[in-house]
């Protein structure tokens, strides 16, 4: 087993290095989708965007590197990440513009795109099962340690870091800059958007199209970092779970960031135990996020008011 | 009709019974198909290569074909009737509930023990005990995200997908640990059912009795909500929550029957499944995805618990395995049930505009084809049935 060097102590370094590595997709789509909800839209199809985000990410590197192996294996995967988020951008876009029709419910468009989202992932991504394509490339922190688990849990991905940096970027940008504002504004009063001359409808067309374009990017994580390959079950909800994340983070995308930590650790959890042979009930264990989003919104939500720190127009819609 | 109205002209009686609210319904349903279908070709066309033509060929050869085909349209729908109600009774007090794929997996796991807690009662009891503890269970689980919405204002949509995903993984944890039927090495699935418990047939067809019990779920839901005062209450529940409570309807209430009922029915689906089919509890009921695709009957039935008898037929003859043979994918029925719902959900504009447009020349059409009657006078009882 390659945790015996450790024993026991396995156990948290593998908590750790999950709550990393597993929070990346977290942390994309939830930051995507705080940027969506305050401009007071929901879109629950981000899991079909994070689907797709991992379908045309692996396509995007695998065909790079089948069709220019000079740079297929530097350059491939930030083109998937890119293609990725392209892929995103349209299924975000589609929303947008089916929601800015009158009377057209926005949890139904989203429920549409998950389905759509996943069902044309699947069906185009079927010949991609079996090949693999290049990876992303990782830091490497643990170069101080001896020990070949200590040097595994440290070696974290480049687009963490990216979303760390995104993280307060996001929170600077929709408090400090005009467009920012204007944003908000859309989440927070119709009417006062109207009276200063903006169409809301164009705002959060672009602020969904933004968000999926983020969900995308972390799709492309689920398939171009380790394991590293495509499957159908490569997402299982955690589109969704992000979305109940914003919730917990009270739209705040500094708390998105320590959320996204915390429900990939949950998920780390039933690996973690498997590692010290804690084998029976798995499954339990592996749907532990699930638990948990659905404890956290029991605990976080109230059935008497608005949310504190709920953009006003999203409360409308989401009762 | 009452002695006043002298005469009432045949053209009168059929306006009566077709409202003008259903025409609309039906224009806008048939028309997306339609646009869904051509959307669909061209895509499969663009991606594989094979001409649209030889798509809706498939379609149909595989829906409709022969009696094979026939018997596969009925028995894909049966569970889909009732994982549309699943969604269109919490619809009916204004949820967004989408819980049941959970719900058909626990009736099934449900299904299982029960069968394997009575190996000696009779048939009839046992039968009788799995649909009882089925539907309960699946009510339930409805019942959890109705409650969470009631009374911690939890998003329903969410916590009800939330609940699929736990549901899936109870069943995967029983199937492969403490039910795990070691006979079978190929699947991890629950112990068999005993032959004798299994449902029969339908007599002189093919079919399982599941889809009498679908459509007589449907009928029993259309009765419930449409023509009872305890549907009336529910419709206002969902019409207009501040009404409800004036006129001193219990809005909680309500709201945790309409989900009660919605999961039993769900929950009775995979009760069906396991003791008409598969005859065990096993993983593949959710690679079916009955649950998600009832979201979108229930859609395209407009929330129509009578609606949803049709369209189930129809989403039946789509799940077919003809086409996903022909195309070589499995998802392709997925990708025409996300064009179709996407498509329907855009046209939700159309629904209440077409009869503000009445006196457009395209309804002005339709209603003297269909009623034979000119257009000017207003139809004001049914302006937004």
């Amino acid at each position: 087993m390659p945790n015996q060097g450790l024993g026991y102590w396995g156990v948290p370094l593998a908590l750790f290095a999950g709550a990393i590595s597993n929070s990346t997709p977290f942390l994309f789509v939830s930051l995507g989708e705080t940027l969506t909800e305050r401009s007071g839209r929901i879109n629950l199809g981000q899991e079909g965007t994070l689907v797709m985000g991992a379908m045309a990410g692996f396509g995007v590197s695998y065909l790079t590197a089948q069709h220019m192996p000079a740079i297929g294996d530097s350059l491939g995967p930030w083109f998937g990440v890119l293609g990725a988020g392209v892929a995103g951008a349209l299924l975000g876009m589609l929303h947008a513009w089916l929601c800015s029709q009158p009377r057209v419910n926005d949890i139904a468009v989203g429920i549409g795109i998950m389905i759509f989202g996943t069902g044309l992932a699947f069906y185009l991504g079927k010949p991609l099962i079996e090949p693999t394509a290049p990876q992303l490339p990782a830091v490497n922190l643990g170069w101080w340690s001896q020990s070949e688990q200590v040097r595994a849990a440290l070696r974290i991905n480049w687009l963490f870091f990216i979303g760390v940096a995104l993280a307060p970027l996001i929170s600077w940008w929709l408090k400090n800059t005009r467009w920012g504002l204007i944003l908000r504004t859309a989440g927070e009063s119709v009417d006062a958007t109207r009276a200063m001359g903006y169409s809301v409808n164009t705002i959060r067309f672009f602020a969904t199209t933004a968000g999926a374009f983020l969900a995308g990017i972390g799709g492309s994580f689920l398939s171009l970092y380790y394991p590293g390959s495509w499957n159908e079950g490569l997402s299982s909800g955690q589109g969704l779970m992000a979305v109940a994340l914003v919730i917990f983070a009270r739209w705040n995308p500094i708390t998105c960031l320590f959320a996204a930590l915390l429900f990939g650790g949950a998920k780390a959890l039933g690996p973690a135990l498997q590692s010290i042979q804690v084998t029976r009930g798995h499954y339990l264990f592996d749907a532990a996020p699930y638990f948990l989003t659905l404890l956290i919104m029991i605990a976080t939500c109230s059935g008497s008011k608005n949310l504190a720190g709920a953009p006003e127009e999203l409360g409308r819609s989401m009762g | 009709m009452t002695e006043i109205r002298s005469r009432p002209t045949l053209v009168f009686q059929a306006k009566r019974l077709i409202p003008s609210a259903f025409i609309d319904a039906m224009i806008i349903t048939i028309v997306s198909m339609v646009i869904s279908l051509l959307i669909f070709g061209l895509f499969v066309t663009f991606s594989k290569g094979i001409s649209m033509w030889s798509v809706y060929e498939y379609l149909f050869r595989g829906a409709v074909g022969k009696s094979s085909a026939w018997r596969n349209t009925m028995i894909h729908a049966s569970p889909l009737l009732l994982t549309a109600l699943a969604v269109a009774l919490p619809a009916r007090v204004g949820m967004v509930i989408i819980g049941g794929e959970g719900c058909v997996l626990l009736g099934a796991l449900m299904a299982a023990l029960v069968a394997h807690l009575m190996p000696s009662a009779p048939p009839l009891v046992v039968q009788i005990s799995m649909i009882i503890s089925g539907m309960f269970i699946g009510g339930v689980w409805v019942t959890i995200a109705g409650a969470l919405k009631q009374y911690r204002g939890v998003n329903e949509t969410i916590s009800s997908l939330l609940l699929n995903y736990i549901a899936r993984a109870i069943l995967n944890h029983c199937v492969e640990g403490p039910m795990r039927d070691w006979n079978n090495l190929n699947v991890p699935s629950s112990w068999p059912l005993d032959p004798t418990v299994m449902f029969g047939k339908i007599p002189g067809t093919e079919v399982h009795v599941g889809l009498i019990f679908g459509i007589v779920a449907c009928i029993m839901a259309w009765i419930l909500m449409d023509h009872t005062t305890t549907g009336f209450a529910t419709r206002v529940v969902g019409g207009n929550v501040r009404a409800a409570r004036v006129a001193g309807l219990s809005v909680a209430k309500y709201s945790l029957l309409a989900c009660f009922l919605g999961g039993a029915a769900a929950g009775l689906a995979g009760v069906i499944e396991v003791a008409a089919r598969d005859g065990a509890a096993s993983d593949n009921l959710s690679q079916a995805g009955y649950g998600y695709a009832g979201i979108l009957v229930a859609f395209v039935a407009r929330q129509n618990p009578l609606a949803i008898i049709p369209v189930a037929l129809l989403m039946g003859g789509v799940n077919n395995d003809y086409l996903k043979f022909k195309l070589d994918s499995d998802s392709c029925v997925q990708v025409f049930q996300g064009i179709l719902f996407l498509v329907i959900l855009g046209l939700d504009t159309w629904a209440g505009r077409l009869s503000e447009l009445r006196h457009a020349w395209f309804s002005r059409l339709i209603s003297r084809v269909i009623y034979n009657v000119r257009p000017k006078r207003a139809a004001a009882g049914d302006a937004n049935a």
